[in-house]
């Protein structure tokens, strides 16, 4: 089972790595954005010394995190599901005896992999070499980093994954995920730090799953929450997790019902 | 040339008829797309709820950059947006089906569809910018008036030109058309924010070698008589429309060698 | 109409050696090709897959500029006059598609008349007449992703001939239709050559399609001509092997003659393989009658599929 599902991430992995060529674009892409963003977001420490707990270095930081993970996490823009559901194609694969979110999880974790190696690192390390960035040195907090972007990664996946089966009823099922996107979007905290937000604003965002998948790791990073409070940040980001990955399996069991009924 | 633009106008009113069948569904791209593009705005606002001034602009000046440098860039996406389906056009053949056909490949290109959903970021950026230019505190003057239009129009053809030429890239390296995206929606946010924020290299390039600089910064300086924290001449502030025509000519240079390019060299 | 004078086609090409390295490799995809098509002909192009066929219609459509030789197509140089070019020629590639996909088949029609300047009357007269031949009016409303293989093809044929072109193209027409469809788009092909004197140069894998139109075919492997005259030189010098069969009265076990072998039988009917040098076929009906009685025979001569198997095999002949 866990050998399957190795092989599965193995594929998953082998399936970007197969385009070199549209990496290294992304990188360029994601550290020129980098750039942008951490120059606006230091025009307001010109202001100000701090906002919320975050200070200049914080935020530049923050910017090339949230830039390196942007692929890692992959927050919107997959529809494989949902083409699979539109060709007819889900049907063969429903009837293979394979859990079929378990199938998709696991290659989506090893395309992860590929892209926090190959997407995440090159923009930060690009970042570091110009401004001032943060980096850790307590290995407990890389361990719980990794953790929780692991997390992360499952989350977004479950996201992505239950906006995936709209497909089952929707004709036009990117349109209904662009509000989806808009809402991960801004309330993970991937344009402008939730510690920026109002707060009221910012109460909202944590309510919301989305925090959980880019935010979550970023202040653990960052140093932001330690001891009880990091448990309690990655106890969110499990919670979200699972509750999104239960989710999705009981809206694909209406789904395959509705396959079933009428034929798709 | 008439007779170039009458077939781009029917190619587009069939895509335009087609996709209004879905009266629904096309209002709801719309709206998400408003939604979506707002994103970048209540970001400012974000910003602007922690600080007064951002480069010592206020919020209502930068309402006005990104006024302008939406409303180009809205412009810009329904007009070329095309381009973005040039790697999967080269791939699949479709490229060389349109170099059979008695018309020229970019114009092609551009009208296979258009996108109607980018209604959305016009509409948003059109809001966003009467706003800002009621709330701005200038001195109107006709010159002053018809600046932000200038802007716009000369915005458009950089942009164009932008896209133009980074898309050609696709012609040399299929895969790494991303990088394109990199100048033009990177090219869209940077417009949106005053230049003199960003450090000192990327001023420079944004200024001399890919001057977006010149779609909303300059424009907006003279609008708002504002003086330049860069300190460059004020006659920049009148370059607009020359540096769109140049940047028009040197993505028209790239366009063509690159097509040259792909006739000698095959796939 | 077509000419190629030495036309030469090299493509640079990187191979991936282990992890790192990488080799540049010359191809020549068309290594010397010259032939001539007359105003008018309607000449098979055929070849197995990588021969250079594809590469040969993207030098003469405009598509790909030659690395050396010459080439014109309607007395004009297709790499350096492509618009001018494309008015005159029609071009339909079987796995692409030129219509547009979300629009119905008549948008399409429209909009080609405004790209190709067709005076409206003489398109009208072209849609209706095609539209007639092929049968397209129940589904001229209909979206071209809707559209089955079939009725896309007649579609794209009826496309590429709205403006009146002097010369035709065709990569793989019939491919994926099935027979009765196959049949309409060689009808419709042997139409427009005779009725309208248009020159058609058929790129296909399709035999039965050059047996069925084509008085010329034109062979290419590795990037060279090995074949240009008709079918019937094609296989008279080298189709080899003709079979006759012979209906006996009465069942009889394999005749032996020498100089033929018997390949099957099936009650009193034989199939007798021999050789075109070896003997006539006269000679060997003369010899099986001479051993037992004969009722009725056939001759039946080389498969062209065969002649050309071979050639590829074999190369140059």
């Amino acid at each position: 089972m866990l050998r399957l599902g190795f092989e599965l991430a193995r594929r998953g992995y082998g399936r970007y790595a197969a385009y070199p060529g549209a990496t290294w674009a992304g990188v360029f892409t994601n550290t020129f954005f980098g750039f942008l963003i951490a120059y606006t977001l230091l025009a307001v420490f010109e202001q100000r010394d701090a906002v919320g707990d975050y200070d200049a270095r914080d935020a530049v930081t923050y910017t090339w995190l949230a830039q390196g993970m942007l692929m890692t996490i992959y927050l919107w823009g997959w529809f494989e599901v949902a083409l699979r559901v539109r060709s007819g194609d889900v049907a063969t694969d429903l009837q293979r005896p394979l859990d079929f979110q378990g199938y998709w999880l696991a290659q989506d974790l090893g395309r992860a992999a590929y892209h926090a190696l190959f997407r995440g690192v090159p923009p930060f390390v690009l970042g570091a070499l110009v401004f001032d960035v943060l980096v850790p040195g307590n290995p407990l907090v890389w361990l719980a980093f990794l953790a929780s972007v692991t997390l992360a990664v499952v989350t977004s996946f479950a996201f992505r994954f239950l906006f995936n089966l709209a497909a089952f009823w929707l004709l036009d099922y990117r349109g209904a995920g662009v509000l989806a996107m808009v809402a991960s979007t801004f309330f993970s905290g991937q344009i402008v730090p939730i510690a920026f937000f109002p707060h009221w604003l910012a109460v909202l965002a944590w309510a919301l799953p989305f925090a959980a998948m880019v935010q979550a790791p970023i202040e653990i990073w960052l140093g932001h929450a330690e001891g009880l409070e990091l448990l309690g940040l990655l106890a969110l980001q499990a919670f979200w997790a699972g509750a999104l990955l239960l989710l999705g399996r009981a809206v694909l069991a209406a789904g395959m019902r509705k396959l079933v009924i009428q034929g798709g | 040339m008439v007779e170039t633009f009458a077939i781009y106008r029917r190619i587009v009113a069939s895509r335009i008829r087609s996709q209004l069948q879905y009266r629904l569904s096309f209002a709801l791209t719309v709206a998400g797309n408003v939604l979506l593009t707002s994103l970048d705005f209540a970001a400012i606002l974000v910003l602007f709820g922690q600080v007064d001034a951002l480069g010592e602009w206020t919020v209502e000046e930068v309402a006005l950059l990104y006024g302008i440098s939406c409303v180009s860039f809205a412009l810009t996406d329904i007009a070329v947006g095309q381009l973005d389906q040039l790697p999967r056009m080269i791939r699949e053949g479709e490229f060389d089906q349109i170099l059979v056909r008695p018309l020229g490949s970019l114009l092609q290109v551009v009208s296979a569809d258009l996108a109607l959903r980018h209604l959305g970021r016009l509409l948003q950026g059109l809001i966003i910018l009467g706003v800002a230019l009621t709330h701005v505190e200038v001195d109107w003057t006709p010159g002053r008036a018809a600046m932000p239009l200038v802007a716009i129009v000369a915005g458009v053809a950089i942009f164009a030109g932008i896209w133009v030429a980074f898309s050609a890239i696709a012609f040399w390296l299929i895969d790494s058309q991303e990088v394109s995206n990199a100048f033009t929606y990177g090219g869209s946010f940077t417009a949106q924010y005053p230049v003199n924020i960003f450090g000192r290299w990327l001023r420079r390039l944004v200024i001399f070698v890919i001057p977006l600089a010149f779609v909303s910064y300059f424009p907006a300086l003279y609008v708002l008589d504002k003086p330049d924290q860069l300190g460059l001449p004020s006659a920049l502030q009148f370059a607009s429309p020359a540096v769109a025509v140049a940047v028009a000519a040197a993505a028209w240079v790239v366009w063509t060698t690159a097509v040259r390019r792909y006739r000698s060299v095959g796939s | 109409m077509i000419e190629l004078d030495g036309v030469e086609k090299t493509f640079s090409v990187r191979l991936k050696r282990g992890r790192l390295r990488r080799e540049r490799r010359e191809v020549r995809a068309v290594d010397g090709i010259s032939f001539r098509v007359e105003p008018g002909e309607l000449v098979g192009y055929v070849g197995p897959n990588g021969a250079g066929k594809s590469t040969t219609v993207k030098m003469l459509t405009g598509i790909l500029v030659p690395s050396g030789g010459r080439v014109s197509v309607a007395g004009l140089d297709p790499a350096r006059r492509r618009v001018e070019l494309a008015r005159r020629i029609g071009v339909v590639f079987g796995q692409r598609v030129q219509l547009w996909w979300d629009l119905p088949l008549r948008d399409s029609f429209e909009l080609l008349r405004h790209i190709y300047r067709v005076p409206y009357d003489r398109w009208r007269a072209n849609l209706d007449r095609f539209s007639e031949v092929l049968e397209l009016e129940p589904f001229l409303e209909t979206p071209v992703r809707q559209l089955s293989l079939g009725q896309r093809m007649r579609g794209e044929l009826t496309a590429a001939m709205l403006h009146d072109p002097e010369i035709l193209f065709l990569d793989e027409p019939t491919i994926g239709l099935d027979v009765v469809a196959k049949v309409r788009v060689r009808e419709f092909l042997a139409d427009v050559n005779r009725e309208r004197s248009v020159t058609v140069l058929l790129t296909t894998h399709d035999l039965a399609d050059i047996e069925r139109l084509c008085s010329r075919l034109l062979i290419i492997d590795h990037g060279r001509v090995i074949y240009d005259g008709t079918i019937e030189r094609l296989i008279d010098r080298y189709g080899e092997e003709r079979t006759l069969v012979v209906d006996l009265e009465e069942p009889a076990p394999p005749l032996e003659v020498e100089g033929a072998r018997v390949v099957r039988v099936e009650g009193p009917r034989q199939w007798l393989r021999f050789r075109r040098r070896d003997m006539t076929a006269a000679q060997l009906t003369s010899a099986v009658a001479s051993r037992a009685p004969l009722v009725d025979l056939t001759v039946e001569e080389p498969d062209i599929e065969d002649v050309v198997r071979r050639i590829y095999a074999e190369g140059a002949v």
